[in-house]
């Protein structure tokens, strides 16, 4: 029941796809999951691809902007890509703003991001 | 055909099996995606709230018509403390649990209507519904 999200590194970067509805215990433990293995390959990117996903609350919100922030303090960037457009229009409903993040539309675009702005 | 289905609210699955129950009523009650993410959020929302804040409860969710509209109804309860200012937690960014304190203001803003009734020491009740337009 409480799988964990599969975190790929492809060269410098880290590519997560979530795949399925996160619960409050899966969230927590990706979050700790991708700090360690950033740590561990040295990674300078991470590409977060949440296109299967439907829906976000504020508590997964939160958990995906800490992430961003802890990431960021450790000398990584982030990007998040494929969030659907009820997500898109549920998110801001709530009164959620992701400021300040780096999103694309889908994985292939979100990669090229990331990469120019490794290369800046 | 006014059937009420229900989840008890105890441990953080049931806040999991509240939002599939809510997206598969809102599924089959004919709204579209963008309305079913909606509904599935303010369930999320008011089961978490339930869940932080009173401990255990329970969200009902019902099929309404009124004057030949048709939609659907949420109804959290709970025993917990109740809301001590109800003006406060209505306001963007308040929280006392150090979330995003975008529960109860979005919940309102992501359904149609919104009415809290609590008292402190016996509990609150959220009703919420959603039109299909």
């Amino acid at each position: 029941m409480n799988a964990r999200i599969p975190i790929l590194k492809l060269n410098e970067v880290l590519i997560v796809s979530i795949q399925w509805e996160l619960d409050d215990q899966t969230a927590i433990q990706f979050q700790e999951d991708l700090l360690n293995k950033m740590h561990e390959t040295a990674a300078l990117g991470v590409v977060i691809d949440l296109t299967p996903i439907d829906f976000i609350d504020s508590f997964i919100a939160k958990v995906l902007g800490d992430v961003i922030n802890m990431t960021g303090l450790m000398g990584a960037k982030v990007v998040i890509t494929g969030i659907q457009p009820a997500v898109a229009i549920t998110l801001i409903e709530l009164g959620i703003r992701l400021n300040n993040v780096m999103t694309a539309l889908d994985l292939e675009n979100g990669l090229d991001k990331l990469y120019k702005e490794l290369e800046a | 055909m006014n059937f009420r289905s229900s989840v008890e609210i105890i441990t953080e699955w049931d806040i999991v099996a509240a939002r599939q129950l809510g997206r598969n009523e809102a599924k089959k009650a004919g709204f579209g995606t963008v309305d079913q993410a909606r509904i599935t959020t303010a369930i999320s929302e008011l089961a978490r709230n339930i869940y932080l804040y009173a401990g255990k409860g329970k969200i009902e969710i019902e099929r309404v018509s009124e004057g030949g509209a048709f939609g659907i109804k949420i109804i959290a309860s709970d025993e917990g403390p109740g809301i001590p200012d109800l003006r406060k937690v209505m306001e963007d960014g308040f929280s006392t649990s150090g979330g995003l304190g975008a529960g109860m203001p979005g919940v309102k803003r992501l359904m149609d209507e919104f009415k809290v009734s609590s008292e402190p020491g016996v509990g609150t009740i959220i009703t919420t519904k959603k039109w299909l337009h």
